[in-house]
């Protein structure tokens, strides 16, 4: 801790632990934890205790101190669990029997303060750091804590309830932690008590009648699972994967979606996976047809063939149940994937005779697909092309475009059910964009641009769809040009861009502003990454998109009115923005585009995006002709304009443009490029003096010095940087070493801390 | 209970019920999608048209070519426009007794019905679709009166040369039957005999059915339909809208316990949701306008034109509209938008507070105050010296086939930077410009059809459940184009019964029950008798007076006490014999104890068997060669000859069963 902070801390700690002081907030409180957060990981707890004898103060006293806000008992909690974190400041701590006079029955707990949500909080919040190592599960189990967790898993709080759950699987876990590694142990009954008696807890309550139990049961075995891959996990599974299945043979099944979560973690856990327990079987046996239309849980019914082809065969085999039920026979449509629902036909009826568990059912495979395709462990080989298939059929079926076998009701049927589902669009093209991280067979492609193009041109795509569409095709160009390993795009994909600007203009003019929104955002990144391509320039200039671009800066919604300045702002950098000579345009003559960006961040502080500053500091950087014209102006008001934007990225992103233009000033153009050789050097005397002159004519140290004050760090560090180049390029570090006690070092000093 | 059905149209019907014993018509559509086979009416003389070649047969033949004229390969009858009228052959329309309408867009043939078929009764409708529809009917009339055309074309319609012609001309129905417009002078007739009412007022029919309009969200003033007795309703749902646009919400909840539901006036283009449209409709008009070109909006002056000018209104300035004049042209144009302004207990309830502020319902009288939107009664007069280009132009008829429509048709149709939006569904694009082609002009259709779609439609089943669904035959069935699509079809249980032109359905109605009135003094008669725990009988004797479809119980005419005089009793003074009643019984009889007491010794019958049979049980008497045959409504005693026996029996028996 430097010395300065050392001696503000009991100062501070004087005002936390004194009721009359108000807390106007309790963001500082955060950051105080971050901070002592920040120094327990750096070093020692216990020294920094010893160092200073005010926080132990503060940790005596805060519990005796009568009318403490709630935040300041939750801080200290807080702070006694991180620093007891390490065992032997933990045991510091209980020497002076600190500890239980903050967690136990002399604490908040059960006083008037355990009222306070906050206070449960910081109480478990305070434990589950604490909670490292062996020491801290003897002081549970003295503390009798654990039947106290146990009742704040039905805290009327969800922050506290959730973790409640939490800290339970962390000291399940805990108490499991010295098990021989590679075994699966001795059984529970030889477990540690606290183990123990965790699992007898989890046990009860996936017996109990009642659902809210259940569920808690259930998160904690999902926390558990998916955070502890030790081979004691197989022996927990093994116990209690028999009650889980009994869950499943209820009707209706209680908690479904906790057992779909806790059933996907048990799949994931590659514990589980090097040896799968023996209460698969019994799951996969339980889960039968009944429950999957009611709760439609994605791993059950397939669990054997997890064995067999991992989760990912598993979910395609469902998604392909779903794609392919009846359209053409599946196997002949989808080789590859494991059988799904649709083997079954009694299976496939039940799913489809409710609309509610057949649309969860497919939302939540494409969900989790999405979520597995990017995943290293994900299954080998990834079944691409199936998957693809199946998730251009899922999209037809939901734009009525996909026609059924003929004669088959399934098919029909699931046509009935999809149509027009928002749901399922949004799902399966959030899963298309994910698959164009691997290429298809080219026809495959072809079905998925042509997909993709039926979406974006539907009058009937609700706005989300749209935005959906969106991405998923940005995901699919640049897909199919990284591929070609050139920016450069196939002809079919420059055909595919053609037909698309017809869309994207009609898109603008759409009289709901998401749907402009989300238009804007793409034709942003379409440029940004092919205004190089001639015959993507030619097609956008032809039309009328860039200049409905520059017309939406007037558009009702600020949202949109962000989005049109980044995207004019792109256009304008690239040359592609609205040509001036536009004959019919209604507007009468083009004005010039950086006035109106620049009346557009003065006017209108919820028009202005960051992105925009981004775009004027491009400008600057690429000697754009309007700013070439007179860079100091336009220097000095895009920076008057953004300290007083409320934004504080946009404050930030003005320090980025006054980097540049110090940079520029000073004949660095390339001094932050990671790869140049030489290390900034510093410029000339002249130069300095001249670009010191330009700094003060545009108000440019005004500005930074402002911002280092700002209320948001970011910015006062990113205030702090420009200062300290300016500093090394005025004079550098060694001149004012010489010439000693100038008055600037303590102003230096601080800097050098801010940074 | 029988249903009539006059209209294959499934939004533009017209059905006959007889219910109980009155005879009701439920709407009165006019099918005009017939006048698409004919030539459009030019308000400027247009020489494209009328120098269009006549149409020969193969053989060479000309004898047609004065009513027939070919425009790139379509032919069409050059003649003045007629329209297809509901079936009036199969039921004496004379005798129906009430016609109930439910939207101003179902009452286009009424004309036809109240002048032309000796037609004596009365019509219900609310006031907004009785002020609308005359609209409607008034601007019909003017489009077609202010073209008189001196040819009226017959010959093709003979059936021997019908059979010659091309498709569509081919297959059009009933051709024999169409009529030309009906004039001003038959509307005014037949509007006067409308009635007006107001949702959910009752009105008796005879007696014997209350009807009951509810709002039904689709149209100012559209309504949907209740048709009850005491123990019989049926729900006629035509035209209706569960989206919030500027009618009163839709009143579901008294559609409940129907036994028959009459569904008709569904959404015309189920796959194209209004939303969607509306926002591809003003994509189209910016894009248009923005390129200097005009947009053309071929519609009807009433309806979805309303919520077309407020979204304008809101989208007009975001969109850069500001500057381009919008032209609403009609020859009720004024009317229509002033109508819609004072209707305000009909409108939803947004714009009903609106009038409370005050401020105008609809926006477009903002509009109007700004000279954004500008309404002409035709093209001639003001307009042409007001006209402006580019500009949006909202007119009518949506067929394109009369009204200021085809003006602008032959004037745009030749640029490529004009756009025509369809925004109608009652008419196939594609059919409606077929005159027009070649055309350079965009064509954007984007169908507004506000009315419940499938999805819509399965809800409110089962939300009301019907016990029976009667609907036109093509909701029983995905579109022909779209065959695969299972859930553009009602799928209700038991499945609808389907009904098409000129079919009549038998209603599926098991009458069970009649109310009857009981006069006070005949109640108070009354000694109820508690035969079960909450269940009381008493036997009345009176004499059922029915009038007006109303039965009443009155008491008795009291027995005239023999006066001995010397008058003979007149024949029409007979009354009712009263004679002294027996008492009714009721209750069974416990076998078993009705053994044992036959076997006590009073009675003193030995040798008694008891079998049991299907309907209940056979006493057999042995020595006696008697049985008693006791079933559930009747016991027999079946003795030889011994009447003694056979009373004493009886009585036993009796005392077994309650008697009042």
């Amino acid at each position: 801790m430097d010395p300065e902070c050392a001696q503000l801390l009991p100062g501070l700690c004087a005002a936390l632990a004194d009721p009359g002081q108000p807390l106007a907030d309790d963001t500082c409180l955060e950051k105080l934890l971050d901070w002592f957060k920040a120094l327990t990981e750096a070093g020692s707890s216990l020294q920094l205790l010893q160092d200073s004898p005010c926080l132990v103060e503060l940790l005596l006293q805060v519990p005796k101190t009568l009318g403490l806000s709630p935040r300041v008992l939750a801080f200290s909690l807080r702070l006694a669990g991180l620093l007891a974190a390490q065992e032997d400041c933990f045991q510091f701590l209980q020497q002076g029997e600190l500890l239980p006079g903050l967690f136990g029955e002399a604490g908040p707990l059960g006083g008037a303060a355990w009222t306070a949500p906050t206070v449960r909080s910081g109480w478990i919040q305070g434990l589950r750091s604490l909670a490292q190592h062996p020491s801290a599960l003897h002081f549970l189990a003295d503390l009798g804590a654990l039947d106290t967790v146990v009742s704040l898993q039905g805290d009327s709080s969800l922050f506290v309830a959730s973790a409640a759950g939490q800290l339970l699987a962390h000291i399940l876990g805990l108490s499991l932690r010295g098990q021989a590694e590679g075994h699966p142990g001795p059984q529970v009954c030889d477990w540690p008590a606290s183990a123990q008696r965790i699992v007898g807890h989890i046990e009860e309550s996936l017996c109990s009648p009642a659902t809210p139990r259940v569920t808690q049961a259930l998160n904690v075995l999902t926390t558990t699972f998916g955070h502890c891959h030790h081979p004691w996990t197989q022996v927990l599974w093994a116990r209690l994967s028999p009650l889980v299945a009994c869950l499943l043979e209820k009707d209706p099944v209680p908690a479904a979606h906790s057992l779909v979560d806790l059933l996907l973690s048990v799949a994931r856990s590659p514990a589980l996976e090097l040896r799968p327990a023996a209460g698969w079987e019994t799951v996969a046996q339980a889960s039968g047809p009944a429950w999957i239309p009611a709760h439609a849980g994605p791993p059950a019914s397939g669990a054997p063939e997890r064995c067999r082809t991992g989760e990912g065969g598993l979910l395609g085999g469902r998604l392909k149940g779903a794609a392919g039920l009846a359209v053409r026979g599946p196997e002949q449509h989808f080789p590859g994937l494991p059988a799904g629902p649709e083997g079954d036909p009694a299976v496939a009826d039940t799913l489809l005779s409710s609309r509610s568990a057949c649309v969860g059912l497919l939302c939540q495979t494409l969900a989790h697909l999405e979520l597995l395709q990017p995943l290293p462990q994900r299954p080998a080989p990834w079944p691409q092309a199936p998957l693809l298939g199946a998730a251009v059929t899922v999209l037809r079926f939901c734009n009525g475009s996909a026609v059924p076998a003929s004669g088959s009701d399934v098919g029909g049927r699931l046509c009935a059910i999809l149509a027009s589902c928002v749901r399922v669009q949004r799902a399966a093209l959030g899963f298309l964009g994910a698959l164009s991280e691997d290429t298809g067979p080219p026809e495959l492609v072809t079905q998925v641009f042509a997909v993709l193009l039926d979406y974006l041109q539907s009058p009937d795509s609700s706005p989300t769809v749209l935005k959906k569409a969106f991405q998923a095709t940005l995901r699919w160009l640049l897909s199919a040009s990284t591929r070609r390993g050139c920016c450069d795009l196939d002809p079919p994909t420059q055909l595919f861009l053609r037909e698309l600007l017809p869309v994207l203009q009609r898109r603008l003019c759409s009289p709901c502003w998401e749907v402009r929104d989300s238009g804007l955002e793409f034709l942003t990144q379409v440029v940004g990454r092919w205004a190089g391509q001639a015959g993507f320039r030619h097609a956008l200039l032809a039309s009328e998109v860039p200049q409905l671009a520059q017309q939406l800066l007037q558009d009702p919604e600020s949202y949109v009115r962000a989005s049109a300045v980044t995207a004019v702002g792109q256009l304008s950098s690239r040359g592609l923005h609205a040509s001036p000579a536009g004959p019919e345009h209604l507007g009468g003559p083009q004005k010039s585009l950086l006035p109106e960006l620049l009346h557009v961040l003065a006017a209108d502080s919820e028009g202005f995006p960051p992105q925009g500053m981004q775009v004027f500091t491009q400008w600057l950087r690429d000697g754009h002709a309007e700013v070439a014209e007179d860079t100091e102006r336009f220097v000095a008001r895009v920076l008057q304009a953004a300290s007083r934007d409320l934004d504080w990225e946009v404050r930030a992103q003005g320090l980025e443009l006054a980097r540049v233009f110090l940079e520029q000033t000073l004949g660095q153009p390339g001094s932050r490029c990671p790869y140049a050789v030489a290390a900034p050097e510093a410029a000339a005397p002249g130069r300095v003096a001249q670009a010191l002159r330009a700094s003060c004519r545009v108000q440019l140290v005004e500005f930074a010095f402002r911002a280092l004050f700002d209320y948001d760090r970011p910015v006062a560090q990113k205030s702090c940087d420009l200062l300290l180049f300016l500093r090394d390029q005025a004079a550098p570090w060694d001149s004012l070493q010489e010439a000693g006690g100038s008055p600037d070092v303590a102003v230096e000093a601080a800097l050098q801390r801010w940074r | 209970f029988f249903q009539y059905c006059l209209s294959g149209h499934p939004t533009l019907p017209c059905n006959v019920l007889k219910f109980k014993s009155t005879t009701i018509m439920l709407d009165c559509g006019l099918d005009m999608t017939s006048t698409l086979n004919f030539l459009p009416l030019p308000l400027v003389q247009s020489p494209r048209l009328s120098n269009l070649p006549g149409w020969s047969l193969k053989d060479g033949n000309v004898f047609l070519d004065k009513e027939l004229k070919e425009c790139s390969g379509h032919v069409f009858v050059d003649s003045v426009p007629e329209f297809c009228l509901p079936e009036t052959e199969l039921i004496d329309l004379s005798t129906v007794d009430v016609i109930l309408i439910s939207n101003y867009h179902c009452m286009m043939a009424l004309p036809y019905i109240t002048e032309h078929t000796g037609f004596t009764g009365t019509v219900y409708a609310t006031e907004p679709t009785v002020q609308i529809g005359r609209l409607l009917m008034e601007e019909l009339v003017n489009f077609i009166e202010r073209v008189p055309k001196a040819q009226s074309a017959s010959l093709w319609k003979n059936k021997d040369i019908q059979r010659l012609l091309p498709s569509p001309l081919k297959d059009a129905v009933e051709v024999s039957t169409w009529r030309r417009c009906y004039t001003m002078q038959e509307v005014n007739s037949a509007l006067s005999k409308i009635q007006l009412v107001g949702y959910s007022q009752k009105i008796e029919l005879f007696g014997a059915v209350q009807v009951t309009p509810l709002s039904s969200g689709y149209a100012l003033g559209s309504s949907n339909w209740i048709i009850q007795s005491h123990y019989e309703k049926v729900s006629y749902v035509s035209g209706s809208s569960l989206l919030t646009t500027h009618p009163q919400p839709m009143d579901q909840a008294s559609l409940k316990n129907s036994d028959v539901l009459v569904l008709t006036g569904l959404t015309q283009i189920p796959t194209a949701n209004p939303d969607g449209m509306v926002g591809e409709f003003f994509s189209n008009l910016a894009l248009t306008v923005r390129n200097g070109g005009n947009v053309l909006v071929p519609c009807y002056p009433s309806g979805v034109i309303y919520d077309l000018l407020e979204c304008l209104y809101q989208y007009i300035d975001s969109a850069g509209l500001s500057s381009i004049p919008f032209y609403f042209i009609s020859p009720v144009a004024n009317s229509s938008l002033e109508f819609s302004q004072i209707f305000a207990e009909w409108l939803c309830h947004n714009k009903q507070t609106k009038v409370y502020l005050p401020e105008p319902p609809f926006p477009h009288a903002e509009l109007i105050q700004t000279n954004k939107l500008k309404h002409y009664p035709s093209i001639h007069g003001d307009f042409s010296n007001d006209f402006r280009q580019p500009c949006v132009v909202f007119t009518g008829h949506p067929s394109l086939r009369f009204g200021d429509v085809v003006h602008f048709m032959e004037l745009w149709g030749k640029s490529s930077l004009n756009t025509v939006i369809f925004t109608e569904p009652d008419f196939s694009y594609l059919e409606a410009l077929a005159p027009y082609q070649p055309l350079a002009m965009k064509c954007i259709y984007c169908p507004i059809d506000t009315r419940l779609n499938f999805i819509q439609v399965s809800k409110l089943l089962k939300e009301v459940q019907p016990l029976h669904v009667v609907c036109p035959e093509q909701y029983t069935q995905p579109p022909p184009a779209q065959a695969h699509r299972m859930d553009l079809m009602i799928d209700c249980q038991p499945p609808p019964m389907s009904y098409r032109r000129a079919e009549v359905l038998a209603l599926p109605f098991k009458r069970r029950y009649e109310k009857i009135e009981i006069m006070p003094e005949l109640a108070d008669s009354l000694v109820p008798m508690e035969i079960k725990p909450g269940i009381s009988l008493a036997t009345v004797s009176a004499v059922l007076h029915t009038k007006d479809n109303k039965h009443v119980l009155q008491p008795p005419p009291r027995p005239v006490q023999p006066t001995g005089g010397k008058k003979r009793k007149r024949v029409t003074d007979d009354i009712p014999d009263c004679k002294v009643l027996k008492p009714l019984l009721s209750g069974s009889i416990p076998v078993e104890q009705f053994v044992q007491t036959l076997e006590k010794e009073q009675h003193g019958f030995s040798d008694i068997k008891v079998e049991d049979t299907a309907k209940g049980h056979i006493v057999l008497l042995q020595e006696a060669e008697t049985l008693i045959q006791i079933e559930e409504d009747s016991t027999h005693i079946i003795c030889d000859n011994d009447e003694m026996l056979r009373v004493r029996l009886r009585d036993l028996v009796l005392k077994f069963l309650q008697k009042f």
